[in-house]
């Protein structure tokens, strides 16, 4: 081979990677310094790249509804991670007691995964609205005096998120549990069996515990999705009624795209990013430096 | 359980066919299972019914006289805002985005992936741990400055737009798929062909890629799901004529009328839920792998 060719050909691999990766970086890290100094300017409906420093920051936490947002985000998060958890392991140790129809279940409860969440809000706002939904179907099965009013309810409405967002991935969670409950080593709990203890018990000291990795990475999964969440709220309750459901990304969306108050929605994208990286980064290093 | 029994507690040993303990078993996996399939008989029964039917009859009765009229209404009369042309021109937007979206972030994931494992130079593995957190990072940080990208380039409001948008942020997720799994090819495939004086794309075309079909479909699957599925980069980058229909039903199930058609809600929500959900039937198993693959790193 020719030098110049062979030199070519070394520098093939970096050569195709590079423009994924300059686009990648500049999207990722070059968007998110440039979202960083828009929440440091003075930005309203247009972008203005006057500084005034933490100004927005200032602004943003002494907002009521900003607060709202966070504790909506509180409360919707530790439920939906919580729930879909208990359900998803539920499942999937039940699913693993062999089972015969175990296919057709799998695929029942995974295929709200398959939605879209748009979807799913929608489905679920018409189920759970106070006239013709759940509401009234309880009456028309004799309970009269039932009331379901959590949809227009500006303290219960965040509940109903809850209950689609669990109802949408708790399928999700059982698969990675059930993954992971496949990857134990057979041995160890025909040996357990042997020594005579009873199948909760094995279960509560041997399996769970050994399913340590696949409870955090599932925690990573749910709580980034649940600081995420966007669609829906939207499709549900559009953060409403009034602001009683916003959560940050709505916050976000309604402040930059809707109310022109650029600059406060950066910012506030900037806390959801910072609250994400502080969860997500240290799980991404050791999960690179395990490999090494 | 009895004290007569006398096998172990295992569930594989032979068992007779009726025991509580199984039967408390399945009474939980079934009532889980209605819990989960009970919203798309809703969906699917609402959407069969007339107006008339949806309000006198219960959540979960039978149409009485089932038609297609809703969906009809759905795809292309019902209001979504001001105009009233149904589903149809959002549902079309979204495969005119998802088709071009899909093929070019596939492509570009197998050919980084390629690179990550098998051509692993110094820095590649820095690289691809800060392509990483382009996965989880909350992508409410890129819409303001995208939006203006977008705009300098023209292409704000636009399909283009947005497929440029999915390209970008599908790169993380679609080499995350094709590393991971090209890793797993020996490295012997690689160094053999070499020896016989095949290069880079050589290699790649002749014998990786040959060998590349479950994890073709896996990502396929994966970014067509996600692509149609999303809402945030649709709502924030389309304009008047590029709104996919994830956008249309959203405005059509919020569009205040003096009467709450649920029915055409329904059959709009089961229009836009169908392309992904037959995905899903068809090829439920690569969806799971995909969704696992992207939850559990390394």
């Amino acid at each position: 081979m020719a030098p110049s060719s062979a030199r070519l050909a070394a520098w093939m691999p970096k050569l195709v990677l590079a423009p994924s990766f300059v686009l990648a970086l500049l999207f990722i890290y070059g968007l998110m310094a440039w979202n960083g100094y828009l929440s440091l300017s003075a930005s309203r409906l247009l972008p203005n790249y006057e500084f005034v420093g933490f100004d927005q920051y200032v602004t943003l936490f002494d907002s009521e509804r900003w607060w709202v947002a966070l504790k909506n985000l509180g409360i919707f998060g530790g439920l939906f991670i919580f729930f879909g958890m208990a359900i998803g392991l539920l499942l999937a140790i039940l699913l693993d007691q062999k089972i015969r129809a175990e296919g057709v279940l799998r695929t029942i409860y995974l295929y709200p995964m398959a939605l879209s969440f748009i979807v799913t809000g929608t489905a679920w706002k018409w189920i759970l609205n106070p006239g013709l939904g759940l509401e009234k179907l309880v009456n028309d099965w004799g309970f009269a005096g039932f009331q379901f009013d959590w949809l227009i309810n500006p303290d219960r409405a965040i509940y109903t998120v809850v209950i689609a967002g669990v109802w949408q991935s708790a399928g999700f969670v059982m698969a990675l549990f059930l993954a992971g409950l496949r990857g134990i080593d057979d041995s160890i709990l025909k040996a357990a069996q042997i020594d005579g203890a009873s199948l909760p018990r094995i279960y509560w000291r041997i399996i769970i515990p050994s399913l340590r990795p696949v409870f955090f990475s599932t925690l990573m999964v749910l709580s980034h999705l649940a600081i995420k969440s966007f669609d829906l709220v939207m499709a549900l309750t559009a953060g409403g009624p009034g602001f009683a459901t916003d959560v940050p990304a709505t916050f976000m969306y309604t402040m930059a795209f809707t109310r022109g108050q650029i600059g406060l929605g950066a910012a506030s994208a900037t806390v959801m990013l910072a609250t994400v990286a502080a969860i997500v980064v240290p799980y991404l290093y050791s999960e690179l430096r395990a490999k090494k | 359980m009895s004290a007569t029994t006398i096998a172990p507690a295992s569930p594989a040993a032979a068992a007779p066919w009726f025991r509580w303990d199984r039967v408390a078993l399945w009474s939980v996996l079934l009532l889980f299972a209605l819990f989960f399939l009970v919203p798309m008989y809703v969906m699917l029964t609402t959407s069969l019914k007339d107006m008339a039917q949806v309000r006198e009859g219960g959540l979960l009765s039978l149409p009485t006289a089932p038609s297609f009229d809703a969906w009809a209404k759905a795809w292309s009369s019902a209001c979504t805002g001001v105009d009233c042309g149904g589903l149809r021109p959002f549902f079309f937007n979204s495969v005119l985005m998802v088709i071009p979206a899909v093929a070019i972030s596939t492509a570009l994931g197998a050919i980084n992936g390629y690179v990550l494992s098998k051509w692993r130079f110094r820095g590649s593995e820095l690289i691809f741990a800060l392509m990483l957190f382009g996965m989880f990072m909350p992508f409410q940080v890129v819409l303001l400055p995208m939006s203006q990208i977008l705009g300098w380039f023209g292409i704000a409001s636009s399909i283009w737009g947005l497929v440029l948008v999915h390209i970008l942020a599908g790169l993380p997720s679609t080499a995350l798929f094709f590393r991971n799994y090209y890793v797993g090819l020996p490295d012997e495939l690689v160094k053999a062909a070499m020896l016989d004086g095949a290069g880079f794309w050589r290699i790649f075309w002749r014998i990786v890629l040959p060998l590349s079909t479950p994890i073709l479909v896996v990502t396929l699957i994966w970014q067509f799901t996600q692509i149609w599925n999303d809402f945030l980069f649709g709502v924030v980058f389309s304009g008047a004529g590029s709104k996919p229909v994830t956008v249309g039903l959203n405005n059509l199930a919020n569009t205040s009328s003096a009467v709450k058609e649920y029915n055409v809600d329904m059959a709009a929500a089961m229009i836009a839920g169908l392309p992904t959900l037959i995905v899903y039937v068809v090829a439920g198993q690569y969806f799971v792998r995909g969704l696992t693959a992207g939850a559990v790193k390394g």
